[in-house]
């Protein structure tokens, strides 16, 4: 009798798991590449694949950012308009101020560490909606950059060694001709750096276990105020590298960008499998979900499709993910 | 016989508005299982969650190996050697079981902000294998049946060295297997030594697993004994009190009353099992029990709130089908909550707006505008015919008392023409004096025909309004009882049936009740 309620027991058990959702998502993306190659040459070929992964990088590293706080069950609105305002500051110290480039782009690192920090006490100790906190700290980020740049974006020409940053390759130093831009290298060092933090350290045992179920965190006698600010400080310091990665891949700080940002990273941890509720979600479904959205957008336009309706695609593919993943908690 | 290992003595405790412990006491000596029983809301949780430091005492002493101590929280209990494991498991489900036992103080590497995995689960096999519990540590929480969880929690508590262990219900989601497993660890717990306070109101299993029993009613410590020298029906007195309500009611007898809800052969896992009742016109039919026992699943599934997995519903001998609340309504059926706040009324909208809520479409004009007149009048109609005391129709409901917040509910049901009420604790969290109105207008409902179920968990109340007696325990019919044979005693002694117990009492019984 064990053996007969335990089969189907192991059977629901897989098909619930979030890798599911992962596998889900990355067959989702091997069939679009599919499809894509398929529909048009011009699509699998080595200068694309770069373009893609470009395209991927800085909305990559700013979901990275969001998964470690959406695992806790909470949500960043902030990571768009943060990221302008850390390149904003980057332009502050080299521009303005004529700092060495290592300067300004420690600063705009710590700058988003420190707004995450804010962010972070707002929700841990003032207990703050997270939806509402982010959301304000969106218009101040966003505010901030413009008044502090004037309006105007500032570009980084005195300074050619703070593009190639972003668009300067190592792997093209290595091996000649597979120039992969750096831009691309320091998302995937960001995503492992942060796989390892969120399965091998104590802030990620805890992030998992706040989302989870907080209160038994709080009985167990953990910190959990201190730890869910660290987990937004975190995620601030993340934005802070994407900040310095789109203004160098852009070779300027661009105030007025940013916003719409933050929800292209939540869709992309979302598609990954990142549940909104908490407890759960993975870098490498993070990643995957990137792909997953600017793979679909870079196939129409390659195939021509008008930019309003990428757009249109983006949305429906967003909705069936979380219906997906409805699904896939009703049935457990 | 050894020191013992706690003594509580003088407990008191006052929670706003009530009192919730007087001059309580309980003590425990090590290597003893010392139950802990009472009614619903008689302490027992209270005084327990002093002891680990999840409330405050008022006033009295506690004592813990000879010494007097104060535990200001969880934290001191546990470093005391004082673990409490409570009703609601307190486990993260997506992290693993050895992840859930050393949440906290995880074992790190040498540069501490690195976990060492290998290591933690070394350590909580070590404490399956010690208890012999059959569980790997990589496994997650919620992948764990109820019981597994359990045990998850018990090895959590003992990981703590604890020396004193609480468990608050543990048997309440198990079966009976996994009871005998439970009852195992106890026991080997036991003989090593550990003090386990046993909090639970199932009476038959004390007799297996306890070695004394201290019953509370009310707030108040009645008596301890040794469970050898104990009968059940003793310690059921001693629950319940004898000093009750028995007045001579005046109840009419409604067995001729036309049948116009009933329910045949319900069933829906372990909360619902083969459940089959009848419903007269103008009669209360009063559903007993204990907490989970299954009488609010049995309501909310007949009123087509949860899925059920069959069983047929007759109403005005039509069969029909409910799959749906607005089923329900359709049908004449309308289902109070027994958390008002959360389920029963829009608590930031006036009153009017609340008792015309569910029967807006009535109220409509032309392009969709409501008749704002007529609800008017509607809700100016239900206010004096129930006697709700508001202001103004304009109140906002929030404001209202708990007794006039529920009339207002009854008020939205009566609009809707409702003939089958189901009233799910009416009366909890309800002033003495509200309550007697509340009796008064369950009373006037039945008088016009209306067929009422009152789900309750207090004797007293059902004894005083059913004109007869549904008595549920672990999602099962355990007996049926007419207002004049029910007693107290009676109905504790069918609320606390265990399922192998009852079939034997049936046969007893020969073929008595439903």
């Amino acid at each position: 009798m064990g053996d007969m309620a335990h089969a189907p027991q192991q059977r629901r058990r897989f098909l619930n798991s979030n890798a599911t959702q992962r596998l889900l998502a990355f067959a989702s993306l091997i069939g679009l590449i599919v499809f894509y190659s398929l529909a048009s040459p011009n699509f699998f070929k080595f200068e694309n694949m770069v373009a893609i992964l470009i395209a991927t990088a800085v909305t990559g590293i700013l979901a990275v950012a969001v998964t470690f706080i959406i695992i806790t069950a909470g949500i960043d609105l902030s990571i768009g308009t943060l990221m302008t305002f850390c390149a904003v500051i980057a332009g502050v110290f080299i521009t303005m101020w004529h700092g060495p480039v290592i300067v300004g782009v420690l600063a705009a690192i710590l700058m988003g560490g420190l707004v995450g920090l804010i962010s972070g006490t707002f929700v841990s100790r003032l207990k703050i909606p997270p939806f509402i906190a982010t959301l304000g700290m969106m218009y101040v980020a966003k505010g901030l950059s413009l008044i502090i740049s004037g309006l105007k974006p500032v570009y980084f020409n005195d300074t050619p060694s703070f593009a190639l940053i972003a668009m300067g390759s190592v792997t093209g130093a290595i091996i000649p001709g597979f120039n992969i831009p750096n831009a691309v290298i320091i998302f995937f060092a960001v995503a492992l750096l942060s796989a390892f933090l969120l399965n091998r350290t104590i802030l990620g045992r805890y992030t998992f276990a706040m989302g989870s179920n907080e209160e038994a965190v709080r009985l167990s006698g953990v910190n959990v105020d201190r730890w869910k600010t660290i987990v937004y400080m975190v995620g601030g310091l993340i934005c802070g590298v994407a900040g310095v990665v789109i203004a160098a891949r852009l070779n300027s700080a661009q105030p007025s960008l940013g916003q719409g940002y933050e929800l292209d990273a939540i869709a992309a941890a979302v598609i990954g499998g990142t549940s909104l509720s908490g407890g759960e979600g993975t870098i490498l479904g993070t990643v995957i979900g990137a792909f997953v959205m600017s793979v679909l957008v870079n196939g129409l336009r390659i195939l021509s499709v008008p930019q309003e309706w990428q757009t249109v695609m983006t949305g429906v593919i967003v909705i069936f993910a979380v219906y997906a993943d409805i699904l896939r908690r009703k049935r457990a | 016989m050894a020191d013992p290992l706690v003594v509580m003595e003088g407990i008191e405790k006052s929670f706003p508005g009530v009192h919730a412990l007087g001059n309580c006491r309980y003590d425990l000596n090590p290597g003893e299982v010392h139950a802990l029983v009472g009614e619903n809301g008689a302490g027992k949780s209270t005084l327990m969650k002093i002891l680990a430091g999840v409330y405050q005492r008022d006033s009295g002493r506690i004592i813990y190996k000879g010494r007097e101590v104060n535990i200001p929280n969880p934290r001191a209990a546990q470093h005391l050697g004082i673990s409490i494991i409570h009703q609601e498991l307190n486990l993260m489900p997506h992290l693993t079981a050895g992840q859930n036992i050393f949440i906290g103080r995880e074992p790190r590497q040498a540069v501490k902000l690195f976990l060492d995995e290998k290591r933690m689960n070394e350590l909580a096999r070590e404490l399956f294998d010690n208890l012999h519990m059959d569980l790997d540590p990589r496994t997650k929480i919620r992948d764990l049946a109820v019981a597994k969880q359990q045990m998850v929690e018990i090895a959590k508590a003992l990981s703590f060295n604890a020396e004193v262990l609480i468990m608050d219900e543990p048997t309440a989601a198990l079966n009976t297997t996994e009871i005998e497993e439970l009852f195992r660890i106890i026991r080997q717990l036991r003989d090593r030594g550990v003090g386990v306070a046993y909090i639970s109101h199932r009476l038959e299993e004390l007799k297996q697993i306890s070695d004394r029993i201290t019953v509370m009613r009310d707030g108040k410590y009645v008596d301890t004994r040794r469970t050898s020298e104990v009968e059940i029906g003793e310690i059921i007195s001693m629950m319940v009190g004898r000093t009750l309500y028995e007045t001579a009611r005046n109840l009419k007898d409604t067995s001729g009353h036309e049948v116009v809800l009933s329910v045949a052969h319900l069933q829906q896992g372990r909360t619902i099992k083969d459940v089959s009742f009848e419903a007269r016109a103008g009669e209360i039919l009063g559903f007993a029990g204990l907490m989970g026992a299954g009488r609010t699943e049995v309501a909310r599934a007949v009123f087509g709130a949860d899925p059920v997995q069959s069983g047929e519903i007759t109403v005005q001998g039509r069969r029909v089908n409910i799959r749906k609340p607005s089923d329900a309504v359709r049908h004449g059926i309308g289902y109070l909550s027994e958390d008002r706040k959360r389920y029963g009324l829009a608590l930031g909208m006036d009153v009017e707006a609340n008792i015309v809520m569910a029967t807006m479409t009535r109220f409509l004009g032309l392009l969709g505008i409501i008749r704002r007149a007529e609800t008017r009048s509607t809700a100016q109609k239900f206010v004096s015919l129930l006697s709700i005391k508001t202001p103004g129709l304009g109140q906002i409901t929030k404001f209202l008392s708990g007794g006039n917040q529920q009339k207002v509910v009854v008020g939205k049901w009566l609009v809707r023409d409702c003939n089958i009420l189901f009233f799910d604790e009416p009366t909890r969290g309800i002033d003495v004096g509200a309550k007697s109105e509340i009796y008064k207008l369950l009373n006037d409902l039945a008088e016009q025909g209306k067929a009422i179920v009152m789900i309750s968990s207090e004797l007293p109340e059902i004894l005083r309004m059913s004109h007869r007696i549904v008595v549920m325990c672990e999602g099962r019919i355990t007996g049926e009882l007419t207002a004049a044979e029910a007693t107290q005693e009676k109905i504790m002694r069918l609320a606390t049936q265990r399922e192998s117990v009852v079939k034997t009492e049936r046969i007893a019984a020969a073929g008595k009740g439903a």
